[in-house]
């Protein structure tokens, strides 16, 4: 009995000994700045900073490789503190959320085929360029909503939709999108156009009910092409995000329809 | 020359009904040039071909469109004279979109009696390349011809062929393979092809093996194509050198190069990215064989291709030689229409084709079918859950285990997909074939292929990025 009792803690010392050895002389050095990173960070390992998560990227930091201001979850406030940590400028970001660039939805986009395939957008994309008329548009099949870390996109009626008080900005759903439809706006930006077809007015009006025709009429409405609100791609018109336009009354007169005031981001589940 | 009866079977593979005497007794027929081309600038495989011309010009039947970008890439000719309506993306008979020229052949003659265009005095009717003698042309001459000519496999996958007769340095092509077993539902293409051109099949397969060295010729057909394999054995009747008829058993996927060169030759490729040359074979269509005498010969590039139009839904199942280009709904026209309203829209055979949804679309060098069939031949289906039955292993000719596959690409597992060696998969359908639960396999094999596709690309890209900084820092520690 004593013997057990001297034995076990006999080892019992030796192992804490050498533990205490180990911790004093085998200690990793980390430089503690990357725990105060990874604590101001949003922690949502969201990856939309093109890291592993958020300790990828506060190692990635302090290495010097990554930009300050590449956490668009964390937005200013964030860009801010990892600034004071790291004792470098903070660069001011605007807070942007995603875009789907689509309002055609089963009953306004004509489908011209059934898809029978595997219901994911890339795949459905590969044959014959998806069932949907528009080459162009949302095919409905929720790549991006299973992206989302968030939660924030939703699939109804054959379109896609960004909640924007739960969307983060952190890209995934447009690197996944294989129409390339989506995009990161200001999220202070109230009108946009919900078209991604740069096709002919006629064109576009055999494929879709709510496609842009290039009309112009949203430009001339703003105050014409000095105002500088929107640029054109070939027949589609594209809100100029870094001059946003305001005015509520074009959204009411665009005769395509695909102009809308805030009202793409549906407002919760 | 000697007719001899394939020993090698491969394992797997499936018997899907054939459904080839919808078209197989119909001759060749020439479609006069429609009115609208749309010729893609991506008819074949690797990079598409850069574009020359601007909207507005007026091109001469062969005249260069597109020139040939990077190494695996194929020139691209005008297939008719005509005025270049628009460049924009179209969708291509793969479901992608690739730039394409639209041609208006009508175009012509009203501008030039509007006098708004300097008439270009016609030029005097005469072959489009200055035709080549090929005894006593160089080997150089003769591929570079090949090469000028635009010429890519015809079989399906579009192989430039200029790429596939230039064996690197240290490889020996053994054998050539000419593949005329056309395994695929539907199509008779290269079947009226061997028929009605054999000579032609007979010139090129001597211009080959002289650009490859003399190897030995194996021409290997299926068996149902009795007709053929005579036609084959008159051709090559008097011919000296190792040349050989194979005549494979009849089974899906035999007219896949990997497996031909089994059913042949008894040799293996090895996984990608290892090619057919690396056991000393060349694999090539007897559409193409007949391309490159006609190149070599006559002067004549790859303009037109003959293509299948068949299905239960055509009103007479035809073979036609069209122009690249001819929009599927010329060749439906041709062919008398739809006979019914057809419910499915297949480019290229039933196992292996591409459904569309639209006949908007242009034909490539590389089109050899085009399918409608009636809502009889349609089965719509929905998938289910995997059974483990494994019938879609015994039917794998790649010996891949495709339920294991799909069920990983089922929860977006690519990594499981790449373990299982997905990208030897060879997308012939013949595991969704046979699969009693209706799942989608070869199209979940698609999937994992694009996206580690993808993923390489990406990794490229990153790695070549990488590179290009180091040597700027290189450089200006250099400087500094």
């Amino acid at each position: 009995m004593v013997i057990a009792i001297v034995c076990i803690a006999g080892i019992g010392l030796v192992a804490a000994i050498a533990l205490a050895l180990a911790d004093k002389y085998l200690a990793v050095r980390e430089d503690p700045r990357i725990g105060m990173l990874t604590s101001v960070l949003p922690g949502a390992n969201c990856g939309g900073c093109g890291f592993a998560g958020c300790d990828a990227y506060a190692r990635a930091l302090v290495a010097g490789t990554a930009p300050n201001g590449a956490c668009a979850a964390g937005g200013d406030e964030c860009a801010a503190a990892i600034a004071k940590i790291l004792g470098v400028a903070a660069e001011a970001t605007e807070k942007r959320v995603a875009l789907v660039k689509c309002c055609g939805t089963r009953s306004e986009a004509i489908r011209i085929g059934d898809y029978n395939g595997i219901c994911d957008c890339a795949t459905a994309a590969m044959t014959a360029g998806g069932d949907k008329g528009c080459k162009y548009g949302c095919l409905g099949y929720g790549a991006c909503a299973n992206v989302c870390p968030k939660g924030a996109i939703s699939v109804a009626d054959g379109l896609a939709k960004v909640d924007k008080r739960l969307c983060i900005g952190c890209g995934k759903c447009v690197k996944v999108c294989p129409k390339k439809l989506i995009e990161l706006v200001p999220a202070s930006a109230t009108i946009h156009v919900l078209c991604n077809n740069p096709d002919k007015g006629p064109n576009v009006r055999k494929v879709c009910g709510v496609g842009c025709m290039g009309c112009h009429l949203c430009e001339k409405n703003s105050g014409g092409k000095e105002a500088g609100h929107f640029t054109f791609q070939g027949f589609l018109a594209k809100v100029n995000y870094s001059n946003p336009p305001t005015d509520a009354m074009i959204v009411a007169k665009c005769p395509a329809k695909c102009m809308i005031e805030d009202a793409h981001f549906e407002s919760g589940h | 020359m000697k007719t001899v009866k394939s020993q090698f079977k491969f394992k797997g593979g499936v018997h899907p009904d054939y459904n080839k005497e919808l078209a197989r007794n119909q001759p060749i027929e020439k479609l006069a040039t429609p009115a609208e081309l749309v010729i893609s600038m991506s008819q074949h495989l690797g990079a598409p071909a850069k574009c020359l011309v601007k909207v507005g010009d007026f091109v001469k039947r062969g005249q260069l469109i597109g020139e040939k970008n990077g190494f695996i890439s194929v020139c691209v000719r005008a297939s008719a004279d005509g005025k270049v309506k628009a460049i924009e993306k179209r969708l291509g008979p793969a479901g992608g979109m690739a730039d394409a020229v639209i041609l208006d052949t009508t175009a012509k003659e009203e501008a030039l009696a509007e006098g708004t265009e300097t008439p270009t005095p016609s030029a005097p009717k005469g072959p489009i390349l200055p035709p080549l003698d090929w005894k006593t042309a160089t080997k150089e001459e003769l591929l570079k011809r090949v090469e000028e000519a635009g010429i890519c496999g015809m079989g399906g996958a579009g192989f430039p062929t200029n790429v596939k007769l230039s064996p690197p340095p240290g490889k020996r092509c053994e054998y050539l393979i000419l593949n005329g077993a056309e395994c695929e539902p539907y199509l008779t293409a290269d079947y009226r092809v061997m028929l009605e051109r054999a000579p032609r099949i007979r010139l090129g397969v001597e211009i080959m093996r002289k650009i490859l060295g003399m190897p030995a010729v194996r021409i290997a057909i299926e068996a149902n194509k009795p007709e053929a394999i005579k036609a084959m054995e008159e051709a090559f009747a008097d011919i000296e050198g190792n040349v050989e008829i194979v005549v494979l058993p009849v089974l899906y996927p035999q007219g896949s190069e990997k497996h031909q060169i089994y059913a042949t030759v008894k040799r293996i490729v090895p996984e990608p990215p290892a090619l057919p040359i690396d056991v000393g074979c060349v694999v090539e269509n007897v559409g193409t064989v007949a391309a490159i005498s006609d190149a070599v010969e006559l002067g004549e590039p790859l303009l037109e291709r003959v293509t299948t139009v068949s299905g239960d839904a055509v009103a007479t199942p035809k073979n036609i030689l069209a122009p690249c280009g001819t929009k599927y709904s010329d060749l439906v026209a041709f062919c008398g229409g739809e006979k019914i309203p057809p419910a499915k829209i297949i480019s290229g055979g039933t196992m292996m084709g591409f459904a569309v949804s639209t006949l908007d679309i242009g034909t490539t060098k590389t089109t050899s079918g085009l399918l409608l069939l009636s809502p009889s031949r349609v089965f719509q289906y929905s998938s289910q859950a995997c059974i483990n039955c494994g019938r879609c292993l015994r039917a794998c000719p790649m010996n891949l285990n495709p339920a294991e596959i799909s069920k990983a690409m089922e929860a977006d597992d690519v990594k499981t997909a790449e373990d299982a060696h997905v990208m030897t998969c060879i997308e012939c359908g013949a595991c969704s074939f046979g699969c009693p639960a209706y799942r989608t396999i070869t199209q979940f094999c698609r999937r994992a292929k694009a996206s580690i596709r993808a993923r390489m690309a990406a990794e490229r890209a990153a790695a070549q990025a990488a590179a290009e900084k180091e040597k700027q820092k290189a450089e200006g520690a250099k400087a500094n």
